[in-house]
């Protein structure tokens, strides 16, 4: 294991979420906003797009969560941060933290222009994506997060197309933000780093978190965090973060593992993959990690980054 | 005060800055882009001091503005046609969420195939969605709707759509009085709403709801809507007083003595108001009942102003394919069970897409009301011939 790139930081005792929460068993993306907002902190104001969270907050007059939170239509999570944000700001209020938060397909797919637009315009918010590869709350439909081997409820094909995850982290720093990072439910540290480093930042803050879903995933509920574990070992969803679009940290490398390996784990919601399609899958993976590698050490100068090492 | 001379986008824009409104989202989309490009210069002279969200999407516009709403600022933007349709979802929601959001919107007809023109298919579609819905007869009337729209919606806490029309009033300069603010800041008192997204006090917003409170929830709307109508009146007159321009809800010209009730609204209103003024001077006795407010609808109002009538023509700038003209039915429905609702109410299409409502196609409209035409279909004015 390498060393951290981020500072590391305790994580704070205080809970923002109530017990009683709507989530399924063992569900990661209750884990994840009850760690985010560990990290944030009281003075923030979630702005919370459909999907399996407005869910989890529990049913009207009920909250789970005790920051103020704002439901709203598919896929605006980025929009509704922006206007809470000229709002807070006119108000005088720029001491507020604004939270975005949705799903990967709010993510992905049905928010993807509003998320650019706020990313372009470099508001001051953080943008916080929970992936579980699906559109889960509907039932598990194939979204552009979706994992290429996978078998959702909408896949009519037995074999591979071709077709990839969308690398949204590379989309979010190709906008010059000041900060896009992945992050992994596996690894708490590290999330809990990465949200407290980006709450120090001005400007458009992005942060991609692995959560695999257990009910959605067909999992038993106790085996989420070692799945998103083996997802980072698997560099299936490597975790590093870039400064404004330029600088690549790679923060953990934990000893890897072939994707064979990670799948072995989940077989339930795989397609029956040949030797030739995995071997795809595997070589797309390795050809991503190289990619990740050289932009890292060329941002490090020669010599190669430190937490890689 | 000051008068000028300015076309409608512009006065939109002043209602706007006299409303002092805090954040506003904007996305161009014509005959409506002028508004926010002004408002974009008022921001950035320094005269409004508000922010302003540059969007990629009129559905993102409404969504920053609910949000912003939520946080307690007072909120503006203004569309058009197809942008007025991307936003479809959000109209629910900014009403449904209890919202005094104030929109222009300049009406175009929808497409296919492409126009630009002016009818009111665009507002018509979203009728359901629980605004208020005000239609403009002229550029100084858009003005007051937008600061009388603020004084309704924060009392009533319904969003507010505020209609004119595209061309006729977008781009066609009339005098307009721009008041001084001080004189609107005592019209209209700051924002303070009574719930806002707040981290010393937090509350979360728009939870899942089931059967067991939904309804309740809706019949709340509905009793804020039918409220709206006194508010809506109060608002008028206090303006009236303050400013010297007061409208109704309704406004029934002439219709005192009239056998024959022309209805519009939206600038036709305009033009109608002209030949009914020429026919009295010749002795006819015809009248003219303006509808300004769509919703809430001002039925009685309504059934006042033809009380007399023998006849009553509606004229819509719009079609419900497979029904008719929608102030038409409005006015049908309003009038059925009253003590007028034998009287012939006829619906005329006129004007879609831009097509000119002279006072020549009144006349047309005059005549043929008189010729006994049937009353059961809509009325098409100055088709051409299917060659
Ligand atoms: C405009 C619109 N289209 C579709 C839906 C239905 N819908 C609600 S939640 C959801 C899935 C959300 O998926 P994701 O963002 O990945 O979050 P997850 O449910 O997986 O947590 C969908 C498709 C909707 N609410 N609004
Ligand atoms: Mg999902």
């Amino acid at each position: 294991m390498s060393q951290p790139a981020l500072t590391p930081v305790a994580v704070p005792d205080q809970e923002y979420l109530s017990p009683g929460m709507y989530s399924c068993p063992g569900c990661m993306a209750a884990l994840a906003m009850r760690h985010v907002l560990k990290a944030m902190g009281p003075n923030t104001i979630i702005a919370l797009t459909t999907g399996c969270w407005a869910v989890i907050d529990g049913p009207f007059p009920y909250t789970s969560v005790k920051v103020p939170l704002l439901h709203g239509a598919f896929g605006t999570a980025a929009s509704m941060a922006r206007g809470l944000r000229a709002a807070l700001d006119i108000q005088g209020r720029d001491d507020v933290q604004v939270l975005a938060w949705g799903g990967d397909g709010a993510t992905f797919d049905i928010g993807m222009t509003a998320l650019s637009a706020a990313a372009a315009y470099n508001e001051n918010v953080l943008y916080v994506c929970y992936d579980n590869e699906a559109y889960m709350n509907t039932g598990g439909q194939q979204s552009t997060a979706t994992l290429p081997g996978v078998r959702t409820t909408t896949t009519t094909e037995s074999r591979l197309l071709g077709i990839r995850k969308k690398n949204i982290v590379e989309i979010m720093a190709a906008h010059r933000i000041p900060f896009a990072a992945t992050a992994s439910i596996g690894y708490l540290d590290d999330l809990q780093r990465k949200v407290q480093y980006a709450r120090s930042l001005k400007g458009f803050k992005f942060i991609h978190i692995h959560t695999p879903c257990p009910t959605g995933w067909q999992l038993p509920p106790d085996e989420g965090v070692r799945i998103a574990r083996l997802a980072v070992r698997a560099r299936i969803h490597p975790l590093y973060h870039v400064l404004d679009g330029q600088q690549y940290v790679i923060d953990l490398n934990p000893d890897p593992i072939p994707v064979r390996q990670y799948f072995e784990t989940q077989r339930r919601r795989l397609l029956p993959l040949s030797e030739e399609e995995l071997a795809w899958i595997q070589q797309d993976v390795d050809q991503q990690w190289q990619t990740l590698l050289i932009r890292s050490q060329c941002a490090a100068g020669p010599g190669g980054s430190e937490s890689v090492r | 005060m000051e008068r000028i001379i300015m076309n409608g986008n512009s006065a939109a824009a002043y209602g706007a800055v006299l409303s002092r409104v805090q954040v506003t989202a904007a996305y161009p989309i014509s005959p409506q882009t002028g508004i926010v490009e002004a408002l974009a210069q008022h921001i950035a002279s320094g005269r409004l001091k508000a922010k302003f969200i540059m969007a990629e999407s009129e559905h993102s516009v409404m969504a920053s503005l609910i949000a912003a709403s939520e946080a307690g600022a007072r909120v503006f933007t203004a569309t058009s046609s197809q942008g007025l349709a991307l936003m479809h979802e959000l109209l629910h929601w900014a009403a449904g969420a209890r919202l005094p959001i104030v929109m222009v919107n300049v009406n175009r007809a929808m497409s296919a195939p492409w126009t630009m023109y002016c009818d009111q298919s665009d507002i018509i579609a979203q009728r359901d969605t629980g605004w208020l819905h005000v239609y403009c007869e002229q550029n100084q009337e858009a003005l007051d709707a937008i600061i009388q729209g603020y004084k309704v919606a924060e009392q009533v806490m319904l969003p507010v759509l505020v209609n004119m029309d595209g061309y006729y009033n977008s781009y066609t300069t009339e005098p307009v009085d721009v008041y001084d603010i001080e004189d609107v800041d005592r019209y209209l008192p700051p924002y303070n709403p009574p719930v806002k997204l707040d981290p010393n006090e937090p509350h979360t917003l728009h939870g899942g709801t089931g059967p067991h409170l939904f309804m309740e929830m809706r019949y709340q709307m509905w009793e804020a809507m039918e409220h709206a109508r006194a508010v809506a009146q109060e608002a008028d007159e206090e303006f009236g007083q303050i400013f010297g321009h007061r409208y109704g809800l309704t406004e029934a010209y002439g219709c005192e003595d009239a056998e024959l009730v022309l209805v519009g609204s939206g600038s036709l209103v305009g033009t109608l108001r002209e030949v009914v003024d020429e026919r009295r001077e010749r002795g006819e006795r015809i009248g003219l009942l303006k509808i300004r407010y769509l919703r809430p609808f001002p039925t009685q109002q309504v059934r006042q102003a033809v009380a007399s009538a023998q006849q009553i023509a509606v004229i819509d700038r719009n079609v419900s394919v497979g029904m008719g003209g929608v102030f038409w039915q409005e006015v049908r429905s309003a009038l059925y069970g009253s003590q007028v609702r034998d009287r012939p109410v006829l619906g005329f299409i006129a004007g879609l897409g831009g097509r000119d409502v002279t006072p020549g196609t009144v006349d047309q409209i005059i005549q043929i009301a008189r010729s006994n035409p049937p009353q059961d279909v809509p009325i098409w004015i100055e088709l051409k011939e299917r060659r």
